[in-house]
């Protein structure tokens, strides 16, 4: 419950941040707190130095201009999920604003945060990879920009260099893509056992562009080839659909699927098929419904 | 008193000020506990801060069963901030916490309140640091070295009684606390020697974590100049922490105040007498400074008293026409690595005796094995026996209707008892009960036939739709003591109840209970109001207070209305008969000519001639005009011990829709129809019904205590072990009868604990009714539904 | 080494001293003897230190007071103006919301921000708003209702709306 000590520096602007993390490549970020803090609590991260990054104005907010989306990386949850301009425009990563944690959450956590700290069961990653995401990142040496394909690594590990800020992500602006989240959350938790995000792209009944892909199945989120590549240029009726969802594990391999107390790999495997019918069903509909199970 | 209007749209709540004063008891009025609690202004233990406090942390092993080689205490101590650090080394008589129930082979072991040279559990006490600050205490707790020989764990109580489990305790051999039975076993064995049919399970009832959402804390203050000492705790009974304690540190009874302020619920969790309340105690008494200690949830994760943590093999002897015939039942129980307060009571007296359930069954046998092990201590939670008797009880008719083929609710009501009282085979006699009542009810309700098609229909499409019902009993108001004593109780189960009035006429009564959420101060206001007459806003209630209320046994057991609240009424009549008496001296008429109503003595035939029970206090305190021979003053106080325990009783039925895919389970609908008898507050009545039924589906769906094979919990968080969230809830539909108890003067029976007993076994009953099991474990959780429904569709679970 | 930081909790402003290590919860308590918000649990599951941070429903056991230097915090404390209880307290009371307490000061912080957000929730998006917030009492059932109740009676008067709350 009780955090260790730490020292405590607030930098105002993105370059007074990264000179802090130059000189102490131990330090830890906090944005939101919403990661990193109960790990503080509970007593299984003790950081020296925590550079709170809080205040720097200039990564808040969402913009939109010649067709990209730009999100600051200090944006909550809430805003994305409330913000008209990502409602339109990046539908699949709005969606899945909402389905992160719970409303004290989604108002304090931070998108950055999240995607950062690359939680395997962690919602916005396959947000990220379905909306074809880019992070941007700021180091000593400038910025640097790296597709969602590339940035996530492994199990917390990204990217991201020791002095190195995630600052914001862009995304295309795709007004005609529908999308949507299906997550079935931990009872416990609220994190996802699985969660499917798709983003969609429908001309003349057909699919012309479509991103797919999967949290809580592997050790970080994975976009799902077969399952694109099934519903491309189809009609997405119901049993393609079905169809295209039953390659949702093809590519992946069973012995490195996540297997813990919530669920086997096996039993993961199997909810990643249904989830991944439910998430392309509702986004094939237009409805973008979060679906998630009561159990 | 009694049901409710309309099922579904719940109880309404009345104000008390729209209330006829003859009304009082049976509305529904709002609770006076509230407006604290609504406003920040309630006062929990961690809210306490006395000038110059300290504040106190507990280190705990990290192991589930190792030596102790050594504790180095040096660094924490040298910490800025840190007054002591001590452990069972530096405390002259460390003291033994006791165990309150003791059965014939009972295999008592020392729990010392600070482990010496070897731990249990995970959890168990090492050492305790007091600090200035809060955050340093916590610090220093840290820093404390510990190094352990680990040795083999065991958690499981099968695996406790195997032969070569490693021994919790070198006394206890083979790991068992009692072999303990009832019921005859010759007649059980001739009566499946005589069936048609014989089915048995293997059911296993889960450990659960209680999680008040409260944690448990204390504060004590000690006074050195009169040697007394203060605990402010979270308790469900500050009269028998009271007394333990003063035993466990050797601290006189008299001089020692247990009180619990404002608790933040307790399931069964704060009854126990833990170690760390006495380790604040002392740590008051060895600084003369105000100390207090709050448990993390963490804390609470590894060393609130679990609950359930059976093993059980039942069978079951039918007859072709589908009467039961017999019932064998063994179990294995875990009672963790000590004996808390009152676990040999709960696997065996709470729970063998009901396995007759609501059933004339006529040969009963079953025999208990309490097994050591490194889990925490595992003692009463809501229920405590009773719905693991219910369970095992209910999953069994469901599995014998299903071998006669027969429909269980028809099965159920063939085999009802009718007579009552009834005597079980299993020592308890029912006191009163109309079971196919509140069966009829229900089905009524559910629209049972309807919902049969709609079943099969929806089965021919694909979809996987199941009734499941639990026909339950539980037993409250454990009584009387001579027969408690008989069975092994170390305490009396009495209840002490002290009603004064003040010379003004107001009202203040005193109950040794101590609500911790269920709205005592209200129901006991509406009982005494209704008693004496008088407004319900001239009666206040106390409670939790061993320096004001005389003697009391506590909350728990669905005990207090039936016995707090008849030792209230008793109080009152007694006062009602002194008044009598002197209204009839002071109107000058002879005390059988006197009528009372409403508050009003008057004289019979000339209603004119009366005096308010109001104005009798006045002239009770004046005493200038009293009978002869008569004392001033008006209080009473009584201790009521009941002749009998109660049995509520109830219907509940859980229609669900499982998927296949998924394994995830809708609970489309939940019916409950209880019986508690009277009811002095309906709507404090459905809330305990909401919650109880909530925390039995949390057992069904969600919850369990997990631990892995080195005897660590895997569940130790809220992040991991379940606690049901709003969404995870169905909206319930609530109904009842009303059969009222003969045993008490009130005619209640109990209500804290029947949706915990009767709900976790009706969800199960629904969901292998879906998917045309016979047996799914608990927690289901998703991957082991959809691996039932998975193997039934093969073929496989037949 | 502490810092200096200001709050405004329910309109009063504070000035002090505090570790960066403090949780906002600690302070509030410890520091400035605002108890109506409790601390159920460290793994910011179970929601009873639910305040508002500038107007938004956050739980205090997951922001540093560091970070919450110079905002306004609304507790528990600050539901009622001038006496009179708002809505919430109203619904809470009159649907017997709640059993032994614990869980309601977070309970209604949540169920506030809800109904600034969605005047007339159906029981659907209720039970969803308070998936962070526990209650082992209650079966939630009678929250839900006491949070109709409120919405109802913010409809009706929507001038009390604006009493409390943020």
């Amino acid at each position: 419950m009780f955090p260790d000590e730490f020292e405590y520096e607030r930098p105002e602007t993105v370059d007074e941040a990264v000179d802090l993390l130059v000189d102490h490549p131990e330090a830890e970020i906090l944005a939101g707190g919403h990661s990193l803090l109960p790990t503080m609590k509970s007593g299984l991260a003790s950081p020296d130095l925590l550079v709170d990054i809080g205040h720097i104005d200039a990564m808040q907010g969402i913009d939109h201009a010649d067709g990209t989306v730009s999100v600051g990386a200090l944006t909550n949850y809430a805003t994305v999920d409330d913000s008209p301009v990502m409602r339109e425009n990046v539908t699949v990563f709005a969606e899945t604003a909402h389905a992160v944690g719970d409303v004290q959450v989604r108002n304090r956590g931070t998108v950055g945060g999240n995607l950062a700290h690359a939680d395997p069961a962690s919602d916005l990653p396959a947000a990220a990879l379905a909306a074809d995401a880019t992070m941007v990142l700021q180091g000593p040496d400038g910025e640097r920009r790296v597709d969602a394909d590339d940035f996530f690594l492994g199990m917390y590990a990204t990217d991201v260099a020791e002095d190195e800020l995630l600052t914001r992500i862009e995304f295309p602006a795709r007004p005609e893509a529908t999308g949507a989240y299906a997550k079935k959350p931990s009872p416990s938790s609220g994190y996802a056992m699985v969660g499917v995000a798709v983003s969609m792209t429908v001309d003349a009944g057909r699919v012309e562009d479509v991103g797919v892909a999967a949290n809580g199945i592997m050790d970080h989120g994975v976009r799902l080839d077969p399952v694109e590549d099934a519903l491309a240029g189809t009609n997405p009726d119901g049993e393609t659909v079905a169809t295209a969802a039953t390659n949702a594990a093809n590519d992946l391999d069973e012995m490195m699927m996540m297997d813990d107390l919530q669920a086997s790999a096996e039993f993961r495997a199997q909810l990643l098929e249904t989830y991944a019918e439910r998430a392309i069903t509702d986004a094939a509909t237009g409805t973008g419904v979060v679906a998630a199970g009561p159990s | 008193m009694g049901a409710e209007s309309e099922s579904g749209s719940g109880v309404q709540s009345v104000d008390p000020d729209d209330v006829d004063a003859a009304d009082i008891l049976g509305s529904a009025i709002e609770r006076r506990e509230d407006p604290a609690l609504l406003t920040g202004d309630a006062e929990y233990t961690d809210d306490i801060e006395l000038p110059g406090m300290v504040h106190m942390t507990i280190k705990r092993s990290r192991h589930a069963h190792a030596r102790i080689e050594n504790i180095d205490t040096s660094e924490a101590e040298a910490m800025d901030g840190v007054i002591e650090v001590f452990t069972a080394a530096d405390i002259e008589a460390p003291g033994n916490l006791p165990t309150g129930w003791l059965l014939d082979s009972l295999e008592q072991v020392d729990h010392p309140i600070l482990a010496e040279d070897r731990v249990r559990y995970q959890g168990d006490a090492l050492a305790v640091v007091v600090a200035e600050e809060r955050y340093i205490a916590h610090d220093a707790t840290d820093r404390i070295d510990v190094d352990y020989d680990r040795l083999g764990a065991v958690t499981e109580p099968s695996e406790a009684l195997a032969d070569d489990a490693p021994a919790v305790h070198d006394d206890a051999s083979g790991n068992v606390a009692f072999d303990w039975d009832i019921g005859d076993a010759e007649k059980t064995d001739a009566a499946f020697d005589d069936a048609d049919h014989v089915v048995d399970l293997d059911l296993e009832n889960q450990l659960l974590i209680p999680n008040a959402m409260e944690p448990r804390a204390a504060v004590a203050e000690y006074n050195p100049s009169n040697d007394e000492l203060a605990v402010h705790m979270t308790s469900q009974n500050p009269h028998l922490h009271r007394l333990l304690m003063s035993g466990v540190i050797d601290h006189p009874e008299h001089k020692l105040q247990v009180r619990a302020p404002d608790v933040g619920g307790g399931f069964g969790s704060k009854i126990h007498h833990y170690a760390d309340e006495a380790l604040v105690a002392l740590a008051a008494k060895r600084h003369e400074r105000p100390v207090k200690w709050t448990a993390t949830r963490t804390e609470t994760y590894l060393t609130d008293a679990q609950g359930r943590g059976h093993d059980t093999h039942a069978e079951m002897a039918l007859s072709d026409d589908g009467d039961i015939l017999g019932f064998r039942v063994d179990t294995a129980a875990n009672l963790g690595a000590y004996l808390s307060t009152f676990a040999p009571a709960v696997p065996t007296y709470l729970y063998g005796t009901l396995l007759s359930g609501q059933y004339d069954i006529p040969a009963i046998y079953c025999s208990v094995t309490g097994a050591f092990t490194n889990v925490p201590p595992v003692d009463a939670y809501r229920g405590a026996g009773r719905p693991e008797a219910s369970f095992v009880v209910e999953r069994m008719i469901h599995r014998a209707a299903k071998e006669v083929g027969m429909d269980p609710a028809e099965f159920r009501r063939r085999n009802f008892v009718e007579e009552f009282p009834y005597q079980t085979q299993v020592a308890v006699e029912y006191d009163s009960g109309d079971y196919e009542k509140t069966l009829d009810r229900a089905l009524d309700l559910l629209d049972y036939d309807e919902l049969r098609e709609r079943q099969e229909a929806a089965r021919a499409e694909g979809k996987y739709v199941g009734v499941g019902l639990s026909a339950y009993i539980e037993a409250c108001g454990l009584a009387p003591s001579e027969l408690a004593g008989e069975l092994g109780a170390q305490a009396g189960l009495w209840e002490s109840g002290l009603v004064r009035f003040h010379p003004s006429g107001k009202v203040t009564a005193y109950c040794g209970t101590s609500g911790h959420g269920q709205g005592h101060d209200t129901t006991y206001a509406q009982i005494v109001a209704n008693e004496l007459g008088v407004d319900y806003e001239d009666v206040e209630v106390v409670e939790g207070d061993t320096d004001e209320i005389p003697q009391g046994m506590g909350t728990y057991g669905s005990r207090s209305a039936a016995v707090g609240g008849s030792a209230l009424v008793k109080s009152s009549q007694k006062l009602v008969e002194k008044a009598k008496r002197i209204a009839a001296h002071q109107l000058e008429a002879a005390p059988e000519d006197i009528e009372f109503e409403n508050g009003d003595f008057h004289v019979a035939g000339a209603p004119d001639r009366s005096m308010h029970i109001a104005e009798i206090a006045t002239q009770a305190y004046l005493a200038h005009d009293m009978p002869d021979d008569m004392e001033p003053g008006l209080e009473a106080t009584s201790f009521y011990d009941p002749d009998n325990f109660v049995f509520p009783f109830g219907l509940h039925a859980a229609v669900v829709e499982v998927d296949p895919d998924t394994g995830e389970i809708d609970i489309e609908r939940y019916v409950a129809v209880d019986d508690v008898g009277n009811q002095i507050n309906p709507k404090i009545v459905e809330g305990q019904i909401h919650g109880g039924v909530a925390q039995g589906i949390g057992q069904a769906l969600y919850e369990g205590a997990e631990y892995d094979d080195n005897g660590q919990l895997v569940t130790g968080s809220m992040q991991d072990y379940t606690v049901p969230k709003a969404e995870h809830i169905p909206s319930m539909e609530t109904d009842s009868t009303c059969t009222p108890s003969p045993v008490n003067p009130l005619g209640v029976k109990g209500v804290g604990e029947a949706g915990t007993i009767a709900a976790p076994q009706a969800v199960v009953n629904a969901v292998c009714d879906a998917l045309d099991v016979d047996q799914i474990g608990m927690p289901m959780k998703a991957e082991r539904v959809w691996r039932a429904a998975n193997a039934a569709t093969d073929g496989g679970e037949h | 080494m502490t810092r200096d930081i200001s709050l405004t909790v329910n309109g009063t402003e504070h000035e002090l001293s505090v570790e960066p290590r403090a949780l906002l919860i600690s302070v509030l308590r410890d520091e400035l003897d605002y108890t109506g918000p409790n601390v159920g649990c460290e793994s910011s599951m179970c929601g009873a230190c639910t305040v508002h941070l500038d107007g938004e429903a956050v739980k205090s056991c997951t922001v540093l007071a560091v970070q919450a230097d110079g905002c306004d915090v609304t507790t528990v404390e600050g539901l009622a103006t001038d006496g009179e209880f708002h809505p919430i307290q109203q619904g809470f009371q009159e649907e017997h919301g709640l059993q032994c307490g614990y869980c309601t000061p977070g309970m209604m912080m949540t169920a506030t921000e809800l109904l600034d957000r969605n005047p007339d929730p159906s029981e659907e998006e209720i039970r969803e708003a308070l998936e962070g917030n526990l209650c082992r009492c209650t079966g939630y059932q009678n929250i839900v209702r006491a949070v109709e109740n409120a919405a109802e009676k913010m409809q009706q008067e929507p001038a009390v709306a604006d009493g409390g709350g943020d």
